[in-house]
């Protein structure tokens, strides 16, 4: 039964560990070494200060302090000269544009106050949803270190005319002579640009355009391409889906830019259907954490189940291994058939055979869900152009070189190839927003503007035209790639106009100002695509020959947070814990906990909650990457090793945020899968982690979290004493027992009128994609606290996202209780944590009604408002840290520093750009505060004030928070349970509806819904 | 000879009496010239109406001066352009064409005007503004010398005091001569009580309680006064006097402070807001002053201020077209809040209700802004407590006031009873 679940954190926990058991007794594990210093009578003797001494700095300091309190200083109120029309300074306006940067698409809504951005939120009405890296995106905009401000050859800067003329006359030079020249970008999905770039290559038929993505999806298109004639991505709309089963597709995460909207449609537990989702993979990915059944096994493994399951589906017999799972398989076969075209199988293996085995199954099964004419552009990179380009290079074949928003030279996996053939181009241009190790390496180097400051469209997929707006003025001496481009054909139309003009084709009647309003175009799609003859057996035979089954094999992936590396110099990013790791500030090689005991590596927590790890060595096809930090991973396939991208990134950036090592340097050929891997541990030294997953223990209580299978949902009485999946706190009161909740210590404040604001998490709708953990960040200015205060439990986000591990069978005690021996019991536990079962939840400040913190504050600092909210009044906190201390959730955060204007915390607060991204409604803590969510109290305010300036009542679902309003799948609900219309009324009352901890009859405001998972019962 | 001297005397007589009668009948006709009053009063009051905004007598501004036309122009023609300048110009008349090159601004045309409104309009371009009697001048200076200097009071009461001492000394003088006995000085009197005092161990505490009571009250009350900028007065770039604004041109708050409605700043005005009747008047009236504490700002200071705006908008006084060249004026923000109490303009102002003078104080009567209220949070919960919400006819609080106001027992509820209290409303 769900109910008797056990919930752990770490791999530590399951072992005796009475590390984990102090930490849970303790908020604050960072000692003040007090005692050191004052129980040592030497260190007091031989110190410096007397203690005379120390009375004069302190009357001095006093004195000081107060005299400076006196005069307050003189500030400067300066208007504007002449004050834009539709700008008034101190109100919001919002702008719908779209977000292109070669590897992140989405339709987003921005919010600039007095002519800045500050934050990005989903465009909902365009159906746009957004990730941690969209929300973060804003402050990228503000890099002031990495961003590019002059155009520049060489080390010099010129002026826009001087490289203009410069390039212009060695591109004629070039043309004149026949001598190829290569413009290398990113997928830009933009069909104005697509047809500059074709008026500039018949001006210049010398210049070929090869797209390159850094993260490579090119088998899927390649796969596409030869089954269905087009080159683009199939669309899924997961939404339709009964039975969905992925191969290693991590399409929570990136693959092909995500589906977590769809399919989080097609998981809604009230409608009596969610569809089934199998996840067959090695790394333990955001879409297995989230999968129904995750069936761990080694990546060759997956391309023979799939081949196999083609077999089964089919019944055709073509070539493949027998694997571990096949029994699997079958079942799953049979699921599938069931389902019919409500199935879909998807692979992530970047690799064109795979793709088109699990397209012939989709055929197979004539699945609805997969989409092939509402096709998707978001990955256009063409591998073997890419590799063509780099070997004739090198070659020096290649005379010129434009490059566009990539930087290959951090990228490629032959980079080495690649900078040494751009030593030898005649021409070598780095048209690109920020810098970059290919920038460096280039000879003109041109500043493009940031999407936030650039005109543009996005064909996202057939039917999303997007258009892109400025929402600033540029910040530097930038020109857009089309205005160049435009430049150079000789062409002097305004890139502006010529949107303007080649948009009026697309969008037909409709208004120009209505879309760039709305920030999207729903294009009607008139391709029909349909599926070609494809030899299935010599694709079998191709990809038997290509699986190279080793004892190692490497699966290289994306963080959510990191993605392809391109935002690894913004903060946000680098402190943004991964969901599955809760790492922050790093990538590591995860092992498998069998893999890890075999090759002596582990993960010790220390007393102060951080952990440590162990150095590897990795080396594939000749290729060694030295110190590779190791992180055992609960559920990573045996024999299997995962290594994510992004990291390891130091052309101009920050020291802080050169972390990590490089993980293109194993991507060959851009195969997600390598093979014959083989690891080493290199040395005993250690590896200091900035982890987040001990810290805030849940101090034993072990029933934080609910569950319940769609059977158990759909029949049993969530109250039944016995097997009910929502029970609620039973206590004895008058030797009856009776709900917690119906007695209380305290008179009950009246909560009938007025506001009464509650939030609702849905666990089932929630992937843990971290989106709102980013929007929390821009909408309170959370400040960035770096590595090693992350590492000793002092981050300061408001808001978490704890991933909860769980197994049936349970914890030592109980297998104590078994009766089991202690060679048993581990091998129970590690059975167990070989694959377990992943729960994500959002965890924030609880706004409990009977808030045990409130009590607490000697100074009432903290207190209650009647619209529900907890209330943190930082001017009145003198720092006693009692309220931390008494909170149940340990969701409080003790600013330890001042982190703006510090130069101990180089990050944004710290410059006057990334200032700039600073929401000037909420308050930048000073040092010695605790801080906490306040349910965006400023948001609410807003809200309201807004409804009595227009003399009226607040309209349904019209509160919001950052976090609900980034939430794209729903999860998170804000609203006033007084105000009957609103959604979180009734979700507050639903039968799913539960209180963390409950029997603590702490009566907390923000309400989580059960977790319910479709077993695939009958 | 003697003709010659009669001839001489004659013509003497006759020169002088000549002399004499022009000299008469000078001041005759500058007698006849003398002003016709009610044709200039009416003249000018059409002039500021119609005219003021693009002409001025001495300077040319969209048009040109004005001063002496009916020198320049013919009344016929001056009447016909007035009337319809466009139809003129259209006729082909050599001047109209000429006159209409002076700014691309085409003249409005004046069909409601009739032939004697005309020229009372021209009558006052010819004679000016009326000559302000010098006497008022002389009065207000006389006035001020018949009132009594404030140090002779001082002078006077210092002498009244010293002439009581002197009486009573003679008094005590003459008593003791007369033989009365000898009373005991002050000091002997004050350190016989002292002595006492010395012995008396409770009046001794007494003492010191009383003392550290006072000494307590006033430390406190100069500590809490740290950090409260009431009265704060900074020198401002343009001395700008909200007095002539507010107060004697009766323009409203929220023409200029215009997001004060909509937004949490009440919004410094912008220069080109300030150009929007700056275009016009370059300079002030004659007689206009402005007094500050340490000086009195008099016409010329006055007008070389307002050049400063000329200057932050990048205006070209002469040639009466921007430059481009535009500097933000940098004021001084007079109302500073810590960055920890959000406070929110629109919700008083355009919620509430509430007039600016009701924190802000008499800002029509400032010629500098000061810092009017405390602006402490004492200050703002007192508000808080005591303001009755009357918010009839927003149906936003329709519900919750019936409900509140049926739950505290009360008609009308307070801000405070709203949760207009509570820490998180101002501080997040």
């Amino acid at each position: 039964m769900a109910s008797n679940k056990k919930y752990w954190k770490s791999v530590e926990e399951l072992k005796d560990s009475s590390v984990v058991e102090t930490l849970s007794k303790n908020e604050f594990v960072e000692e003040i070494p007090t005692d050191d210093f004052l129980g040592d009578k030497e260190t007091l003797e031989n110190s410096s200060t007397s203690r005379r001494d120390f009375l004069k700095y302190v009357g001095f300091t006093t004195a000081a302090a107060s005299l400076a309190a006196c005069e307050g200083p003189v500030r400067k109120s300066i208007p504007y000269v002449v004050k834009p029309e539709d700008t008034v300074a101190g109100v919001a306006d919002w702008y719908a544009t779209t977000m292109a940067d070669g590897y992140d698409f989405a339709n987003v809504l921005v919010k600039t106050r007095e002519g800045r951005p500050i934050q990005i939120m989903p465009n909902k009405e365009a159906n746009g949803t957004t990730n941690a890296r969209v929300q973060a995106s804003v402050l990228s905009l503000y890099d002031e270190a990495l961003r590019l401000k002059e155009p520049t050859k060489g080390s010099t800067v010129i002026s826009w005319a001087d490289a203009d003329k410069e390039i212009g006359a060695k591109l004629n030079e070039l043309k004149d002579a026949n001598q190829p020249v290569v413009l290398l970008t990113g997928t830009m999905a933009s069909p104005s640009t697509d047809k500059i770039i074709s008026e500039f290559t018949t001006v210049y038929p010398n210049v070929e355009h090869v797209v390159y993505d850094a993260i490579s999806e090119s088998g899927a298109a390649d796969a596409f391409e030869a089954m269905y004639g087009k080159r683009a991505l199939p669309n899924y709309d997961l939404s339709k889906a009964k039975v969905i089963a992925s191969f290693g597709a991590d399409f929570l995460g990136d693959f092909h830019g995500g589906f977590e909207k769809s399919y989080i449609a097609g998981r809604k537990p009230e409608t009596g259907h969610m569809s089934y989702h199998v996840q067959v993979e090695s790394n333990m990915s955001l879409t297995g954490a989230n999968a129904d059944k995750r069936v761990v096994v080694k990546p060759s493994d997956q391309v023979f189940a799939l081949l196999n399951l083609y077999n089964a589906v089919t019944g055709a017999n073509i070539p493949s291994k027998a694997t571990p799972i096949d029994a699997v398989v079958k079942t799953l076969s049979e699921d599938l058939q069931k389902a019919g075209s409500k199935a879909v199988v998807l692979t992530g293996l970047n690799d064109k055979n795979a793709q088109l085995i699990a397209l012939a199954i989709n055929k197979a099964l004539s699945s609805d869900v997969i989409d092939v004419n509402n096709t998707l552009n978001t990955r256009q990179g063409n591998d073997a152009k890419v590799a063509k380009v780099v070997a004739d290079l090198k070659a020096g074949k290649v005379a010129g070189l434009i490059t566009y928003n990539v930087d290959p030279v951090y990228t490629l996996a032959n980079s080495a190839d690649f900078s040494e053939g751009l030593k030898k181009a005649k021409l070598s241009v780095a048209i690109s927003t920020e810098n970059s190790a290919t920038a460096m390496a280039s000879e003109f180097v041109l500043p493009a503007p940031h999407y936030l400051e650039s005109w543009g469209d996005v064909m996202i997929s057939e039917s999303n035209f997007g258009l892109m707006q400025p929402t600033i003025q540029p910040l530097f001496n930038t020109r857009q790639l089309q205005d160049t481009l435009l430049t150079w054909s000789g062409n002097s139309t305004k890139y502006y106009d010529y949107l303007k003009i080649n948009s009026a084709a697309i969008l037909g009647t409709t208004s120009w100002n209505t879309v760039l309003h709305d920030g999207s175009f729903n294009k009607e799609v008139t391709a029909s695509n349909t599926a070609g003859d494809v030899d299935i057996n010599a694709v079998a035979v191709a990809l038997n020959k290509a699986t190279k089954a080793s004892a190692f094999e490497l699966n290289l992936y994306a963080k959510g947070g990191m993605g392809d590396g391109k935002q690894a110099n913004n903060p946000w990013l680098q402190e943004f814990p991964d969901p599955i790791t809760r790492a922050a500030w790093d990538n590591y090689l995860t092992v498998s906990m069998a893999d890890a005991k075999t090759l002596g590596f582990e993960n010790p927590v220390k007393d102060n909650g951080a952990i440590n790890g162990n150095y590897a060595s990795v080396t594939v096809n000749g290729v060694t990457i030295k110190n590779v930090p190791v992180m055992v991973q609960p559920g990573q396939a045996n024999g299997s090793l995962g290594l994510a991208f992004g990291y390891g990134k130091l052309a101009g950036l920050k020291e802080e945020m050169q972390v990590g090592v490089n993980a293109y340097s194993l991507y060959a050929n851009g195969n997600n899968v390598q093979y014959n891997v083989s690891i080493e541990k290199t040395s005993e030294a250690v590896h200091k982690f900035a982890c987040t997953q001990v810290q805030k223990t849940i101090a034993g209580r072990h029933d934080i979290l609910k569950e319940a299978t769609l059977k158990e949902y759909l029949t049993v009485d969530p109250k039944d004493h016995k097997n009910g999946w929502n029970v609620p706190a039973m206590v004895s009161y008058d030797h009856q027992e009776v709900e917690a909740k119906s007695i209380d210590l305290w008179d009950e404040h009246n909560r009938e009128v007025g506001h009464h604001f509650n939030l609702s998490i849905d666990l089932t709708s929630c992937t843990g994609c971290g989106a709102c953990v980013v929007a929390c960040h821009a909408e309170n200015n959370v400040p960035v606290v770096g590595k090693n205060e992350v590492r000793v439990g002092r981050d300061m986000h408001w808001l978490r996202i704890d991933r909860y591990y769980s197994s049936e069978v349970e914890t030592r005690e109980e297998a104590k209780e078994l009766g089991l021996s202690r060679a048993e019991m581990y091998s129970a536990l590690e059975t167990e944590a070989e694959n377990p079962s992943v729960t994500f939840q959002p965890m924030m400040c609880q706004h409990c009604n009977h808030a045990p913190c409130e009590t607490v504050c000697p100074v009432a600092a903290t207190s209650h408002g009647r619209q529900g909210q907890n209330q943190m009044a930082y001017n009145r906190c003198v720092g006693t840290r009692y309220c931390a201390n008494n909170c149940p959730y340990r969701v409080r955060r003790f600013n330890w520093f001042n982190y703006a204007e510090n130069k101990e915390f180089d990050f944004n607060m710290n410059n006057e750009y990334g200032k700039m991204v600073l929401n000037p409604d909420v308050v930048v803590r000073s040092r010695g505060v605790m801080e906490k969510c306040s349910m965006c109290i400023q948001m609410t305010q807003a809200t309201i004030l807004k409804a009595k300036k227009e003399g009226r009542a607040v309209n349904k679902d019209e509160f919001s928070t950052a976090c609900s309003s980034a939430c794209t799948t729903g999860a998170m609900v804000f609203g006033d349970v007084n105000n009957k219309k609103d959604e979180v009324a009734a979700l507050a009352e639903d039968k799913r509806a539960f209180h963390v901890l409950d029997y603590l009859q702490t009566k907390p405001n923000v309400v989580y819904q059960v977790k319910v998972r479709n077993t695939n019962e009958a | 000879m003697k003709s010659v001297a009669l001839h001489n005397r004659l013509t003497n007589v006759f020169l002088k009496s000549l002399t004499l009668l022009l000299i008469l009948s000078f001041s005759f006709s500058s007698q006849a010239q003398e002003v016709d009053a009610a044709r200039q009063k009416e003249g000018r009051k059409l002039f500021r109406s119609l005219c003021a905004s693009c002409h001025k007598l001495d300077k040319k501004l969209v048009g040109p001066a004005l001063g002496g036309v009916e020198d320049r122009r013919e009344n016929d023609w001056l009447q016909s352009w007035i009337k319809d300048n466009t139809a003129l110009i259209k006729s082909g008349d050599a001047d109209a064409i000429e006159a209409a090159e002076f700014s691309p601004t085409a003249m409005t045309a004046f069909p409601q005007l009739d032939e004697k409104q005309i020229n009372d309009i021209l009558y006052y371009t010819t004679v000016g503004d009326p000559v302000k009697p010098g006497a008022v001048a002389d009065v207000a200076s006389a006035s001020e010398q018949g009132a009594a200097p404030g140090w002779l009071i001082y002078i006077l009461a210092a002498a009244i005091i010293v002439a009581f001492l002197i009486i009573a000394s003679l008094l005590k003088t003459i008593s003791e001569l007369k033989g009365a006995p000898k009373t005991p000085g002050a000091v002997a009197t004050i350190n016989e009580v002292w002595e006492g005092v010395k012995k008396n161990t409770f009046l001794k505490v007494l003492t010191v309680i009383f003392g550290a009571l006072v000494a307590a009250y006033f430390l406190f009350g100069t500590l809490f006064k740290i950090g409260v900028e009431e009265g704060y007065q900074p020198i401002q770039p343009i001395a700008f006097s909200h007095k002539i604004h507010a107060g004697d041109n009766k323009i409203e708050c929220q023409y200029c402070h215009s997001s004060a409605k909509h937004s949490k700043t009440s919004g410094i005005p912008s220069v080109n807001v300030c150009m929007n009747c700056h275009k016009g008047i370059s300079e002030v009236a004659d007689d206009t002053k402005v007094v500050f504490e340490d000086g009195t700002l008099g016409k010329s200071e006055l007008d070389s201020e307002i050049a400063k705006i000329y200057d932050a908008a990048g205006w070209d006084a002469d040639k009466l077209e921007y430059t481009g060249e535009t500097k933000p004026v940098k004021w001084v923000r007079v109302h500073n809040l810590p960055d920890f109490a959000y406070f929110n303009h629109s919700q008083h102002v355009t919620v509430g209700g509430l007039k600016c003078q009701k924190c802000h104080g008499p800002v029509e009567e400032m010629e500098e802004v000061y810092q009017y209220s405390p602006l402490t949070m004492g200050w703002c919960i007192d508000c808080h407590k005591d303001t009755k919400v009357d918010l009839k006819g927003n149906e936003y609080y329709a519900k919750i006031h019936k409900e509140l106001a049926a739950k505290f027992g009360v008609e009308q509820v307070t801000i405070a009873q709203l949760g207009g209290k509570e820490c998180g409303k101002c501080h997040y």
